[in-house]
């Protein structure tokens, strides 16, 4: 309910907390993505990102 | 088009560009040495692993020989399935940093060519620069401290120097500016884990020429990617 009013008394404010939420699920994506592929303890994970883990300084065994 | 989809747009064909790009210039540079310090690793579990197997059992050797001689472990094949693999996982995490990068070029509500020059090179010093600082790019078979312990220092310094050239950056307050020192200098005066007194049979030179092709392979794909992550994100989000 507050939510509500909030956002169509302030169409603005609530139009730049949504691009917020959106880059921030975005980038909680990225980090997602990032941390998989770098810092997985799954072997064949690092196995398979082997060179990747060490070219890009990521610590690695 | 929603932000989110500009972002991703940006950011996966950001990602297929720059990692593909950072996969080509690995391969002359990075992966001849990662495949050189590799015949060393394998020299050296078969020269000493005899005499002292019996009495080192019951003691982990050291972490990547366990793990490299691990049978269940699947590994890809060398050649076409192990660079195949490497340019996917490099694809993979461009795209990751790519989404990180056009999550702040929207929330800073667009960027320009130069802005997003900046932004490269400050992912280069967050995600290369500092970290490697403490723990330098280390090649296989040059013995490390526990892997739990060294990834977290490197997440811990990659976050205190992102909030710290946030502050530095983005906030003109003096307090701002000493704090973001403070947060940069921290994780290096807590220190990387080490280890003491480790032999290692890779030669010094082959680790200092890695540690020179890695931070500079990062430093091209930083740039790269912090300016087409923003010439895309122009783009999308224009329409």
């Amino acid at each position: 309910m507050q939510q509500t009013r909030t956002a169509a008394s302030l169409p603005i404010a609530s139009h730049d907390l949504s691009v917020v939420y959106q880059a921030v699920i975005a980038m909680a994506l990225g980090l997602f993505i990032v941390g998989f592929v770098g810092f997985s303890h799954i072997d064949a994970v690092h196995n398979a990102a082997h060179d990747v883990r060490h070219s890009n300084a990521f610590p690695c065994h | 088009m929603s932000i989110f989809r500009s972002i991703v747009f940006s950011a996966v064909l950001s990602g297929l560009i720059g990692g593909t790009a950072v996969t080509v210039l690995q391969y002359f540079s990075t992966v001849p040495l990662i495949l050189k310090a590799e015949t060393y690793e394998h020299q050296a579990p078969e020269a000493g692993a005899k005499p002292t197997d019996e009495s080192a059992k019951g003691h982990a050797p050291h972490d990547h020989a366990s793990h490299e001689h691990e049978p269940t472990a699947w590994k890809p094949t060398e050649g076409l399935q192990r660079n195949g693999l490497t340019a996917a996982a490099n694809i993979l995490t461009a795209i990751g940093f790519s989404l990180l990068l056009a999550g702040f070029y929207a929330l800073r509500g667009g960027v320009d060519r130069h802005e997003a020059l900046l932004w490269g090179l400050s992912g280069f010093v967050v995600f290369t620069a500092a970290p490697g600082l403490g723990l330098p790019p280390e090649l296989p078979g040059v013995p490390v401290a526990a892997l739990g312990a060294r990834q977290l220092w490197w997440i811990m310094t990659a976050l205190a120097t992102a909030l710290g050239m946030g502050l530095i950056f983005l906030h003109r307050a003096v307090w701002a500016t000493v704090l973001g020192f403070c947060l940069v200098v921290f994780p290096h005066l807590v220190g990387a884990p080490q280890l003491a007194g480790a032999h290692s049979d890779v030669p010094d030179a082959l680790s200092h020429q890695f540690m020179v092709a890695v931070t500079m392979t990062s430093l091209l794909f930083w740039t790269l990617l912090g300016c087409l992550t923003g010439v895309f994100f122009r783009r999308f989000s224009a329409r």
